[in-house]
Formats: structure tokens, sequence, C-alpha cells
């Protein structure tokens, strides 16, 4: 189920990095998107692990580099505009993926289905930031600017086919950036240039290749679980 | 007696009477100014502790141990953000803004629950809290669902409900352990060891030392003695501790036939005082990082303010 180890992963570690903004967010308001967001995700990933395994032994007990996520989600969260950049490039692929696989007929098509209200709600949340925080002030201007492109050289992967998923990769990555480039322009943002993924012939997180803050994210979820080998909670 | 005084007493009198009625006042009745302030410091008081009291607690949201206790924690913390914004907004229909509150949180000036300055050290400490932190603000609360003030009575209903589902996680988390192995157990107990004195001292100072107590009564903004909901408090405990197949560290707990309740032994006053003032093991970790959020997240709230301006949107 490469697919589901996939998917489930890109949910799985969005959803942590997502929840280290408790309690640290800009606005109440936030705390709560931010938390919903991360909840639907969970909610995802525990659907998707399940369809290939035990979902905690997928989660805790798996060492880095059998990990099948992008990369791009599991970048640190830097600063709120860092995020939300984040959000608004993971969360229009997810949208489209998932409407994508929801019309087809695969194995994915009822979580698709489901999972497709929520991912719109994802990126209408990212939307609306990236427009604000982009056309808010010089500050945030600039911030967004530069989230945006540190994480441009992440995007190239998502549109990488993914075995198990019978989509048209090309078709998705065009409307991908139709609807990016249309919210960065109404956002007075301009599409970041540069390469959209590394020089590197090993691959990415889609070949079990992370980043190195990935390492670290793992320790601190996995610890807990693996210090009490076979124990329920 | 001059006109104005005349209007002030009649207005007073129909107050008195909606009290003794036990019909709620609302946000455009006359009120007695000491009856809006002391509202405004309970409510934003009440706000600030969950706000605060997200901090421990997230403290474990990466670490959680499985997946389902991970979703479970999650859905706790963002319950307690969405109280504070049904508490900030019910504060605000007595005419005090988020903003004020919040700025009075962080300059110290308004207090939060002091329970929030206690560390949370092991996984247990999770199930601690909901089972004992939140059972004791239950307690404290569902007598607040009936409070006169109609916009705070309300709000409690819900916050209520939701609570009462944390509790009951709580307990379920602590019952796992105390299932699980010779470690999860000891994870378990070591936490209660920790939580239960603090958690009675929750309820307050002894009646005959609460400042506030007697006029909160006369209110009906309070209905029962701290004492009265601390009893009440460890009478349920007891027994929900033996179902766990923990102890409660109290040598002096036993059932008093002549009392029908729990006797428990004295509370160490002075490290309540100590917490309060200030020396409790997190007073300035949990403030500093509020402030730190507060602070990092103003160009956020700048940059949305800027833009519902420019765009005529209602603000973020």
């Amino acid at each position: 189920m490469t697919a589901a180890l996939a998917l489930g992963d890109d949910a799985l570690v969005l959803s942590h990095r997502l929840g280290e903004w408790a309690g640290r967010a800009p606005v109440l308001e936030e705390e709560v998107a931010l938390a919903n967001i991360a909840l639907d995700l969970l909610g995802q990933a525990r659907v998707l692990l399940s369809l290939a395994d035990d979902e905690d032994e997928l989660a805790y007990l798996r060492e880095e580099r059998a990990f099948r996520n992008v990369q791009l989600v599991e970048q640190p969260n830097g600063d709120f505009a860092h995020t939300i950049a984040r959000q608004l490039y993971f969360s229009t692929y997810q949208e489209l993926l998932y409407e994508r696989l929801a019309h087809g007929s695969g194995p994915f098509a009822p979580l698709a289905a489901k999972a497709v209200k929520e991912v719109a709600y994802h990126r209408d949340h990212a939307e609306h930031w990236t427009l604000r925080l982009g056309d808010g002030t010089d500050e945030s201007h600039e911030r967004m600017r530069r989230g945006l492109d540190a994480l441009w050289r992440f995007t190239g992967e998502l549109f990488e086919p993914v075995e198990g998923c019978e989509v048209e990769w090309h078709t998705l990555h065009d409307a991908w950036l139709t609807r990016i480039t249309s919210v960065l322009e109404r956002a007075t943002l301009a599409v970041p240039e540069g390469p959209r993924r590394g020089g590197w012939a090993a691959g990415a997180g889609r070949q079990g290749i992370h980043t190195e803050p990935f390492g670290r994210m793992l320790a601190e979820m996995q610890h807990l679980h693996r210090s009490h080998p076979g124990a329920t909670w | 007696m001059t006109t104005m005084a005349a209007d002030a007493g009649a207005y007073e009198a129909v107050f008195d009477a909606a009290l003794a009625a036990d019909e709620r006042i609302e946000p455009r009745d006359w009120m007695p100014d000491e009856y809006r302030a002391t509202l405004v410091r309970q409510m934003a008081q009440h706000a600030h502790s969950e706000i605060i009291g997200m901090q421990p607690e997230a403290n474990w949201i990466t670490r959680a141990p499985s997946l389902r206790r991970k979703a479970i924690l999650m859905a706790k913390v963002q319950d307690e953000a969405g109280h504070g914004l049904y508490l900030y907004s019910a504060a605000e229909t007595l005419g005090t803004s988020r903003d004020e509150l919040l700025d009075k949180l962080h300059s110290g000036r308004q207090k939060y629950s002091s329970i929030f300055n206690y560390p949370t050290l092991t996984w247990a400490d999770v199930g601690a809290i909901g089972w004992l932190v939140d059972g004791a603000a239950i307690t404290n609360q569902v007598p607040l669902c009936r409070c006169s003030y109609g916009p705070y009575a309300r709000a409690m209903v819900r916050i209520c409900k939701e609570e009462s589902f944390h509790q009951r996680q709580g307990y379920e988390l602590l019952l796992a352990l105390s299932r699980g192995t010779e470690a999860q157990r000891a994870m378990a107990q070591d936490a209660v060891d920790r939580w239960w004195w603090p958690s009675l001292m929750m309820f307050g100072p002894p009646d005959d030392a609460s400042a506030h107590s007697a006029q909160s009564m006369a209110w009906k903004i309070k209905r029962h003695s701290n004492d009265e909901l601390r009893q009440r408090f460890v009478d349920i405990c007891v027994p929900q501790a033996e179902s766990l197949g923990l102890t409660l560290p109290d040598p002096e707990l036993r059932w008093s036939e002549e009392r029908g309740h729990y006797d428990f032994g004295p509370i160490d006053w002075d490290e309540f005082r100590e917490v309060l003032r200030g020396n409790g093991p997190c007073n300035a970790q949990r403030i500093t990082q509020r402030r730190r959020a507060h602070e990092e997240g103003a160009w956020v709230r700048e940059a949305a303010a800027a833009y519902a301006a420019k765009h005529g949107e209602a603000q973020a």
C-alpha cells in the first residue's frame, strides 16, 4: 500500500507540525483554526495508515527512512507566514488530488470524498491568510514573500506520481500552478522563481529521503511510545 | 432626595427584585458598578485560565503515545481555546474588550487559576489534569450555569458539557495506565500524588478567609461556598480513586459516618499563597510564553487589521 503510506504520512506529519502551534498562535481564533486543521489531518492519517497496517506501529515504530511523506510537510513551522505558505502549497495540492481520487474508483475514493470537504476549508483558510498577509502591511508582505520563496523548492515533489493513485499528475500540476498564481496575484505577491526540487538523484520524501529537521521531529513524537515497548495506552 | 438619586434607587430596586426572583440580569439591564466589576474580574480570570491552561497540556501533544490519544488531547486543547473565546465574548457584553483583558493578564494585573503554575512532567499528568483539575473545575462551574448574569450562565452551560467530556477522558487515560505495565501504573500514581493537593486548593481559601465570597453569594454569582464545593469534590473523588486502583496522598482521608462525608487532612495554605504570589514552579514560564505568543503575533494582527481597512472586510 504505497499510496496509503504516502498520503497517510503527509497527513500525519503535517498534523504534527500544526500541533506544535498549540498555545503559541498569534490570535485565539487561530488557536482554534490551526488545531481544527491538525485534527482533520490526523483523522485522515489514521484512516489511511490503518489501510496499510496498525496505525500506531506505523506512526511510532518506523525509522525516518521508512516514512513516505513529501518533504514539504515536515518543514518546521517558522513564523506564521511560513506556516501559511506551507498550508497554501499543500492544501491546494491535497484538495486537487482528493477531488480526483474521490471521482475515481480506487480504494481511496470514500476517504477522499469525505476529506475533500475538510481540505477545501484548509485551502480557504490558507488563501484568506495569504491575502491578508500579502496585502496587509509591508512587514507581513515581506514575511509572506520569504515563506513562499523558502518553501518553493519543495513543491516539485508534490507532483511525482504515487503508485496506486490513478491521477493525471501533469494536469494536477497545471491546475495547482494556475490556482497558486491567481491567489498570489490577488495577494500582490509574485510566484517564486527558482528550482522546484533539490538536485539529488537519491530523490526526496516519497523515496524515504527526508530533511534534517524531520529526524528530530520523529524523535520527539516517538520517544514515549518507544520507551514502553508493548504497552497499550 | 434628588431626582437622580431617586432614579438610581428605583433601578436598584428592579435589580434586587430580579435577583430575588432568580431572574437573569442581561447586558442592557441596570446593575451596580460593583456587580459589573466582580463579574468582569471573575469572567476574565476564567478566560485567562482557559488560555494559560492550554500550555501544560499542549506540552504533551507532540509526544502523545498513540494517535487516538493525540487526537483526544488536541481536541481538548482546542476546546480550551474555544472556551477562552466564549468567555472573552461574554465579558465584552459588560463593556470590556478582549484586548484590554489580555493586556491585564500580560501585565499581571489579572490572574488565572494557580493550578496551571504546576508542570506536566509525565504523560500521566495529562490524565491527572483531566480527572482532578477538570473535575474540580466542573464542581466549581456547574453552579455557575445558574449564575445571575445571563451571558455568563449561558456560556457556562456549553463549557460544562465539554469539561465533563474532558474529565471522563482523563479518568479513562489513568485507567488505561493503572491497568497497564508496572511502569505505567507507577506513572499514574506519581501524577495523582502530585496533582491531588493543588486540585483541592482550586476551590480557593477556606470560607472564613475568602475575600469575595459573601458578596458574590448575595449577588447569586456564586451559589455555594468554597468549603462546600471542596467537600463535594473529595466525596466524588475517593470512590473514583478506588475504581482506578490508585491511592490519594492523604493519610487522614476516611469516611465519617457522623458527617456523612469524607474527612481529609489539612491543606498547605502556605504553598497556595506562595504560588499565588508568583513563586510556583511555572508562573514565570507560563506568562512569558503567553506574552511571547502575543508579541510575536502582533505583526499578524496588524496585517489583518490593515487588510480589513483596505478591503472593508470584517476583521479576522
